[in-house]
């Protein structure tokens, strides 16, 4: 009941402010299992795209959250978890354990994800190169379609050190699902996957 | 007809004016769903230019629909909630023009005050009847904090430019927006409860006049500034300007002013609305768009409500200092 309210209320929230809109170019939104994967320059990427999603799509994707930033207190914790049901990863590797192991279980129980391949937060115009995790996955899980999405303007919402968000219009573009070629080279395959979240920019 | 008119109490005059209004719509819109239903042009030229000119009609129709109805709540919950209405109107088109000019990171702290201060202020000030100093609120005060909170955000880089933008966007979309409200709030001594009718006097005249002087330009007359606009023409304006003065006239008997001075009323805020169109092309033109909305630039998701009231953000404040100098108000 609580968590719902607060949905509803960050929805409205999130689109007073920004719009929120989606742009399907390249596929339609669909209810498959899927995994898209951003740019990403601020936090509020992560709520930026949930809302962006219809809300059919919304509530079998779930946005991959740090652990240690959004469990930091007890009300962003219920938000990731009640709100968005995030997965949680530890940014910083922890022993044997691998970090890619939450998003593994997600993805087989048959839920959707949103990942960040960047890993933290870009502060350029043009995301950093990616880190492996996406080709893992899809190694993985082939059958699981890659959807590229660029986020627009977020950053200029909420700057870093800032606390309170202006109102400025932003849009999620998703773009053609990308898939691993036979035998392609880890790196030849992350910089395409770069190149299609990219290339998003200017559609 | 004028004195069936002026028979009425202003409640009726107002009530009879929304039923014709919301005729009209409601013409307007089964005769679009009739078009739309029609076959397309055979010739394969035409077809997708005819299906986006329907669009723009439905758009317009959509967005007449919408004004109608805020009107239609701000006229039947008070000026209180007219006041907050016209302020979210306010709030989109601010953030419009906001999105689609570059702010940088320097400029967060102006932001906020523009957004969450400055906008609010500005329609409290309006709500509370406080003309003299809702007149001077942003071109003097405001005018001077934003390029206080920007050098104190320590960026000086395009430090003129970017203050410029933000005064413009404050100037029209909040000051000239805050000017129709505060229409519903002039008292008039003579004629009690009137003062409703200046708003669609407002918008009826200068909305009738930029439709006829974009019908009269597309057929004649040679553009004026072809970089700005290529549809601006002097033939166009003239009858844009005389169409709304012409209508002003009719519609005196809603008004508190006579035949001829409800003219050259009309006249003046066609004027400044025309010529506010013009300008605000001219800004768009600079930043590479031609609409706020998805037609022109589909990433920032904007729908483009700047375009369809920009006429009205310039002619308000013109019409309303106008109407007060005039009548001692």
């Amino acid at each position: 009941m609580g968590t719902k309210a607060m949905g509803l209320f960050l929805l409205g929230l999130i689109r007073l402010l920004t719009g929120a809109q989606a742009r399907w170019y390249g596929c339609p939104p669909k209810a498959e299992q899927r995994i898209y994967f951003a740019n990403h320059q601020s936090h509020a990427d992560l709520v930026l795209i949930w809302a962006a999603l219809p809300s059919e799509l919304r509530s079998i994707t779930r946005p991959i959250a740090a652990k240690d930033y959004w469990t930091a207190s007890p009300l962003k914790q219920w938000i990731t978890t009640g709100v968005f049901n995030a997965v949680y990863v530890e940014r910083e590797r922890k022993g044997d354990e691998d970090p890619l192991q939450p998003l593994i279980d997600a993805l087989e129980s048959g839920d959707s994800l949103i990942i960040f391949p960047e890993g933290t937060r870009g502060f350029e115009d043009e995301p950093q190169a990616f880190k492996s995790g996406l080709y893992n996955l899809t190694q993985r899980f082939p059958e699981v379609v890659l959807v590229p999405a660029w986020i627009h303007n977020v950053q200029r919402v909420i700057p870093k050190g800032e606390v309170i968000p202006v109102p400025v219009l932003c849009s999620v573009t998703f773009g053609t699902p990308v898939q691993l070629g036979e035998g392609e080279p880890r790196g030849e395959f992350l910089t395409r996957a770069r190149n299609a979240v990219v290339e998003l920019r200017d559609v | 007809m004028t004195s069936f008119l002026r028979s009425l109490s202003a409640n009726q005059q107002v009530s009879l004016l929304f039923v014709l209004l919301f005729g009209f719509l409601t013409l307007a819109s089964a005769t679009l769903l009739v078009l739309s239903m029609r076959d397309r042009p055979q010739d394969d030229a035409q077809a997708p230019k005819h299906g986006l000119r329907l669009k723009d009609y439905q758009g317009l129709v959509r967005t007449s629909w919408l004004m109608a109805l805020v009107f239609w709540l701000g006229w039947a919950a008070g000026p209180g909630v007219a006041t907050a209405l016209f302020g979210m109107v306010s709030f989109f088109v601010l953030r419009e023009f906001i999105s689609l000019s570059p702010t940088r990171r320097g400029d967060h702290r102006s932001l906020l005050l523009v957004f969450f201060i400055v906008l609010p202020l500005q329609y409290l000030l309006v709500w509370t009847e406080r003309f003299d100093l809702f007149t001077v609120f942003i071109p003097v005060y405001v005018f001077l904090a934003i390029p206080t909170a920007g050098a104190l955000g320590n960026d000086p880089q395009h430090f003129l430019a970017r203050n410029a933008k933000l005064q413009w966007g404050i100037m029209v979309c909040v000051y000239g927006m805050s000017h129709v409200p505060a229409l519903l709030l002039l008292d008039f001594p003579q004629s009690p409860g009137r003062s409703a009718f200046l708003v669609f006097f407002l918008v009826l005249v200068v909305q009738t006049a930029m439709m006829v002087q974009h019908i009269v330009s597309r057929y004649r007359g040679q553009a004026v500034a072809p970089a700005v606009s290529a549809s601006f023409n002097w033939y166009g304006w003239g009858a844009g300007v005389l169409a709304g003065g012409l209508l002003g006239a009719a519609l005196a008997g809603f008004t508190p002013f006579k035949p001829l001075p409800a003219m050259a009323m009309a006249m003046v805020a066609s004027v400044s609305g025309s010529f506010g169109h013009l300008v605000m092309k001219a800004i768009k033109r600079d930043r590479g768009v031609t609409h706020w909305g998805p037609a022109g630039s589909s990433i920032t998701g904007a729908s483009g409500l700047l375009d369809r009231v920009d006429a009205l953000c310039f002619a308000a404040p013109v019409f309303f200092h106008s109407v007060r100098w005039n009548f001692n108000l």
